[in-house]
């Protein structure tokens, strides 16, 4: 393959080599001089005042060296961070918390005193003798009961669970939707919950923390998507200078947004060293990933359409009703109102879109950002009320979302919702998966089918989600990203990237990036990444934006050296700079293509200086910052066909394609992985997943016995495809795709169950059981 | 972190010594073989025993035989030695069959045969596979070799009839009379592969097309190891058309006490036991 | 604390002596006392896979195993799958068909493809899905996963893909 191809290529990735030999350094790979081990005692109680904590027995155990509860952090240690705290109460501090529980505990895993030991085992030991007294509370885990006015309140002093409430008039559109009726139109309503879900990664969460006490040097390494922010918060809370805080994020086995965060075991562990002195590792065990990790999605929502009696949408309107659980983390109360509120006119020209929202505190774990957060919930809404329409219509669903479009023509185009949406061809995706599943041919087998009894099901899902974050003013830091492009003295290049990828394959797509622009061979590159004391202050990989806005600062920092790389080879070949041109890893004269210098010998010109002309500032490197002035919107078709057992319920999917839209792709072999990890979570949500807390507020999905997941078995072979639709938002014109795969395929096998069993709507997961009820009328 | 809690370990290299262990150490001890079902709750601490006494390097207690009336198998044969044995394959079906669906391939490496009836734990495959071959278990314990019959054998939920001193040492299958089908299949919880329900079935068919022998056992649905005495009398006798077998297979579970979780309420496991029940039956009655 | 016990056990050809509490399970004995971290802990309760070895040539979930019960056995990691330098068949496979992205669980994933390929080595989709269906991947959909063991299957001849510490 020659250079010249790299973009676009869907080359092997150069991660894999340490990856696949077990030679790859995950925090818990690490050991360091002298280290100690922390534990973490959680609550076993959903609500709870704690009465007395005596933690003599621990300490005396042999090979303990600490115990900490929340006493010995006041006045040390400040509030797990917030990004964006909203009027009028999270300001005034309600769901803020320290790092231990002090006084009260209100969901079951809420950490409560730590222990510092020699060695795992003896710190899990000591555990068992910290002795607690807990004086239980009135316990509410459902969201809807919790707004109510007699629910039992988690912050007492604010009168209410109920954080914000956003509430609009909604006289205008109850016009729309009385208007509508009286056209002979239709209207649905629906009640639809989109489950709690536990991210898990499969590494969980891990931090060693390394203080010098000489000079209040903190290393911290951490299995974190948000190096900087991480960095910056922390330092902030733990009253040390940002410079004097170091993060060091190793390799990263998955996050999928539950890494995004900064959460109570980072400053515990960091306060530990600060402590003791000596090194502290704590690795969270999957018990407490699943009970104290961010949890994902958990919205309980009212949808309202209005159609024409040709099922063209004149009007949406959504009760939005977050779970923010027990207390915020770092993007908790922002998810709904950021992220799901703003798509909520889905991929459909709907003149009138009304929203109100309420975020509400319950006792179960803080919710945050988990695959697609806020979109996939907001994408469900939408295309499961389209399906409620082609129904109340009678039109085939594929029909009613053509029908419903916004048209090519019409981008850059701004939504109901305020949303100003970049480019797209939705109706050519729809169109191209239609017929890759010979979706006329696949109807009529259907209608066979189900005359000889089988519950065969198609459902459709026509998803657009917000990408590339992202513009100023979005959060209360710029979600700028950042490179720093180095050239060496023999022409291999070095790029320092403020993105901090965890699985995606950077390390390779922008390499990919630096070879096609400079014609320079692809192992000439290294990426490096996730360092705060190396890498430019950056804001992580999240949000599928890594590509989107790292990609494009990574670009823009070789413009610049190629620029200045120009004017070296210009004196060199004593040509003009404009007439100098870089190709295949040669800089040559306009007219004269035999007079060239290698991509090397300026490169060596330039570090050692001695025969540069004097107006040229030695070395070749570069800072980017780019900061994009809008979002992308990628989009897509998923099309599901499933079969459902009548006798037990069980869903089996028979077929999936899905055609997706992420604008230009660098490496395509990568975006069908994120494509296809993206579908499988999606799958997991509507068929297996689900968190579940019983009404005293236990959690009873506590291990993976009991948290299904979707493994290879229950999986179909998943058939891509996809359209190129180029964004203008920034010059790669790529848009992004890790969250893709999941925003789009939750209502697409929903709509496939529902269309089996001959219903309007089932709510998520669709667990053998519920299927069985609806079949059997039980 | 979940790793046990501290214990003594005793390796043994007979049975005669772990007896003698077990009586020195009574309900402190508990046997450990494959550890497949014993470990995980260790570390859960939900179980933590101060002394373990590892069975494991017994010699010669890994192996399936047949005998003249019986193919008997070693306590410590691991899943997967039983799912590749041609004597199973060829005799009882079942077995090999319902193996292959306990857990994954890595468990079958480890857990063994003894440890799992030994553990009597209603959701596990295996016990109710051995009560529906009216296994015989051996037993050995400071009194001696004793027989317990299967039936007599599962007790309760994670309790058997096993004395504190007595360890099971072998798992005798009466030979199949000509004419038997045997089969299982369950439908698993998704997250742990555990049944929410299965049913093991071992059928005998005379030349008339009359059911002479019919053993049902149900796992997964109830609080422990159950045959379905009622399927079992609806078949007993009969021609087993449709009809038949549909009509016993809603009594699998009948008075049983059913487990209620998230992952299946009484009810559905209540009906997921009659039509997987049904199911096994069939398959049963096509290898007859 | 228990009364500390010696083991011999020997890990991608090379012996080891140690003494350890009898309690430290397999995993922990090779990740923390022979530094061997490609191994990985992932759940725990012995779903997910992320911890798979060999035991005497056989797939086994080593956060189930007490290191005890590896006493006197041959331990394979993924660090002994192929010759230093080398990749084993498998590992190729994975990395061609882009059979990972976090890594995390592919460690185990690649050990369990070893013992499903060496029962089966001719394996049908179907079959491969269910060889792997005590490891969990949150990151591929699996997809690339069973085209991996494919590409595996197809490039295994008997010897690569004998590990080296179980040569004879």
């Amino acid at each position: 393959m020659g250079i010249a191809a790299m973009l676009g290529a869907p080359i092997k990735r150069r991660e894999d080599p340490r990856l696949i030999t077990g030679q790859a350094t995950y925090v818990d790979d690490m050991k360091l001089l002298g280290m100690l081990h922390m534990t973490v005692l959680r609550s076993t109680y959903g609500h709870a005042q704690i009465s007395s904590i005596n933690t003599d027995a621990a300490s005396q155990l042999p090979g303990v060296v600490a115990v900490i509860t929340a006493q010995d952090l006041k006045n040390k240690v400040g509030n797990i961070p917030v990004a964006a705290p909203l009027p009028p109460h999270i300001t005034r501090g309600m769901g803020r918390r320290l790092p231990l529980a002090d006084g009260k505990v209100r969901f079951y895993g809420d950490p409560v005193a730590i222990v510092v030991a020699e060695n795992r085992y003896v710190a899990r030991d000591a555990l068992d003798l910290i002795e607690i007294d807990y004086e239980p509370l009135p316990v509410v885990s459902d969201v809807e009961k919790a707004m109510q006015p007699d629910a039992p309140l988690l912050y007492p002093e604010f009168g209410t669970n109920v954080a914000v409430s956003m509430h609009p008039s909604s006289e205008a559109i109850d016009n729309i939707f009385a208007e509508t009726i009286a056209n002979g139109g239709v209207i649905i309503k629906e009640r639809i919950v989109n489950q709690r879900l536990a991210p898990s990664a499969m590494e969980t969460r891990g931090v060693i923390a390394e203080f010098r006490k000489s000079d209040s040097t903190l290393n911290l390494w951490s299995s974190s998507q948000i190096p900087h922010l991480l960095r910056n918060y922390l330092a902030e809370q733990l009253g040390l200078l940002q410079h004097q805080v170091r993060v060091i994020v190793p390799e990263v086995g998955g996050g999928f947004g539950s890494k995004l965060n900064i959460y109570p075991e980072e400053a515990l562990a960091a306060f530990a060293a600060m402590q003791t002195g000596r090194p502290v590792k704590w690795i969270e065990d999957r018990d407490e990933n699943l009970a104290a990790t961010i949890h994902g999605r958990d919205q309980v929502n009212y949808v309202e359409a209005a159609a024409t009696k040709e099922g063209r949408v004149t009007a949406l309107k959504f009760h939005v009703i977050s779970d923010l659980g027990s207390y915020l983390q770092f993007f908790t109360d922002v998810i709904a109102i950021a992220f799901t509120l703003p798509m909520l006119s889905g991929s459909y020209a709907v003149p009138h879109v009304y929203s109100r929202c309420d975020i509400v505190f319950t006792n179960k774990a803080p919710t945050d950002a988990y695959r697609g957060a806020g979109r996939p919930e907001a994408t469900y809404m939408v295309e499961r009320a389209l399906d409620l329409i082609a129904r109340a219509v009678k039109r085939d669903p594929a029909e009613v979302r053509l029908l419903n479009f916004v048209q090519p023509e019409q981008f850059p185009h701004t939504m109901a919702t305020g949303a100003l949406y970049d480019s797209g061809n939705y109706a050519a995706a729809l169109e191209k998966a239609l017929d890759l599943i010979e979706y006329d041919k696949l109807r009529a087998e259907q209608h066979q089918k189900r005359a000889r009894g089988k519950l065969v099901g198609i459902g459709i899902s026509s998803y657009v989600e917000i990408c590339g974050i992202g513009p100023k003013g979005v959060a209360p830091f710029g979600l700028y990203e950042s490179a720093r492009v180095r050239i060496e003295q023999t022409g291999t290049v070095i790029v320092y990237t403020g993105t901090s990828p965890h699985g995606q394959g950077e390390e390779t797509t922008f390499a990919q990036l630096i070879s096609n622009e400079f014609g320079i061979p692809i192992e000439d590159v290294l990426i490096l990444h996730g360092d705060t004391n190396s890498t430019p202050e950056g804001r992580g990989t999240y949000g599928s934006r890594t590509t989107a806005v790292g990609g494009t600062a990574v670009y823009q920092g070789s413009l610049r050296l190629k620029e200045k790389m120009k004017t070296i080879a210009a004196a060199m070949l004593e040509a003009n700079p404009s007439d100098v041109s870089l190709e295949d890893g040669k800089f040559s004269v306009a007219g004269t293509p035999q007079k060239s210098v290698s991509f090397a010998q300026v490169a060596a010109a330039a570090n050692t200086s001695n025969t540069l002309p004097m107006d040229i500032e030695p070395g070749l490197e570069t800072t980017v910052f780019f900061e994009p002035e809008a979002c992308t919107f990628p989009f897509g078709t998923h099309i599901c066909a499933v079969e459902v057992d009548p006798d037990t319920g069980e869903v089996e999917i028979t077929r999936y394609i899905a055609v997706d839209d992420c604008g230009k792709q660098i490496n395509p072999l990568l975006v069908a992985g994120q494509i296809h990890g993206g579908i499988v979570q999606g799958i997991g949500q509507a068929l297996y997943e689900e968190v579940v807390y019983n009404e005293e507020g236990q959690l009873l999905t506590t291990t993976f016995m009991d948290y299904a997941m979707p493994i290879a078995p229950y999986l179909p072979a998943l058939e891509l495809e996809h359209t190129v639709t180029p964004t203008l938002v920034n010059p790669l014109g790529v848009k992004g795709v890790g969250e893709a795969g999941t925003i789009g395929s939750t209502p697409a096998v929903v709509a496939a169950v529902a269309d089996a069993l001959g219903v309007a709507h089932i709510d998520m997961p669709l667990k053998a059981e519920k299927l069985w009820r609806i079949i059997h009328h039980q | 972190m979940s790793v046990p809690a501290v214990f003594d370990y005793h390796p043994v290299q007979s049975v005669d010594e772990a007896i003698a262990l077990l009586q020195l150490y009574g309900d402190e001890a508990k046997i450990l073989a494959g550890g497949h079902s014993l470990l995980p709750a260790m570390k859960l601490r939900l179980t933590q025993p101060e002394h373990l006494i590892d069975i494991g390097p017994i010699p010669n207690l890994a192996y399936i035989r047949k005998e003249k009336d019986a193919i008997v198998l070693g306590t410590l044969t691991r899943y997967k030695q039983i799912e590749q044995s041609e004597i199973l394959h060829k005799y009882y079906p079942i077995l090999p069959e319902g193996t292959a669906l306990i857990g994954d391939q890595q468990v079958r490496n480890r857990g063994t045969i003894g440890g799992s009836v030994a553990h009597s734990d209603p959701a596990g495959d295996m016990p109710g596979i051995v009560l529906a071959l009216k296994a015989q278990l051996v037993v050995q314990g400071a009194n001696g070799t004793r027989t317990i019959a299967a039936d007599d054998f599962f007790v309760d939920t994670f309790l058997t009839a096993l004395e504190q001193d007595e360890i099971v040492t072998a798992i005798r299958l009466p030979l199949p009379a000509p004419h038997t089908g045997s089969a299982y299949a369950k439908i698993s919880n998704k997250a742990s592969h555990y049944a929410i329900a299965g049913c093991a079935a071992v059928l005998t068919i005379n030349k008339k097309g009359l059911c002479t022998s019919a053993s049902i056992a149900i796992t997964g649905a109830s609080t422990r190891i159950i045959r379905a005495s009622e399927v079992e009398a609806a078949l007993i006798s009969k021609k087993l058309d449709d009809a038949t077998i549909t009509s016993a297979s809603s009594h699998a579970v009948a008075n049983a006490d059913l487990i209620s979780d998230i992952h299946g309420s009484a009810e559905y496991r209540q009906q997921m036991a009659a039509v997987i029940t049904r199911r096994v039956i069939m398959h049963a009655l096509e290898r007859a | 604390m228990a009364t500390k016990r010696s083991i011999t056990i020997t890990v991608n050809g090379q012996q080891h002596q140690s003494e350890i509490e009898p309690r430290m399970l397999l995993v922990h004995y090779l990740r923390e006392i022979l530094d061997l971290t490609g191994t990985h802990i992932g759940c725990n309760t012995s779903q997910c896979g992320a911890c798979v070895v060999l035991l005497n040539g056989e797939a086994v979930k080593a956060c189930t195993v007490l290191a005890m019960q590896a006493h006197g056995c041959e331990i394979t990691t993924i660090e002994g799958l192929a010759p230093a330098g080398e990749l084993h068949p498998i590992q190729t496979g994975f990395w061609e068909k882009h059979g990972l992205q976090c890594g995390f669980c592919t460690p185990g994933m690649i050990m369990s493809s070893y013992q499903l390929l060496k029962d089966n080595p001719h394996p049908t989709e179907d079959e491969i899905c269910k060889g792997l269906e005590g490891n969990i991947c949150r990151c591929t959909g699996y997809q690339n996963i069973v085209r991996a063991v494919q590409d595996a299957a197809e490039h295994m001849s008997t010897e690569t893909s004998i590990p080296v510490s179980t040569q004879n």
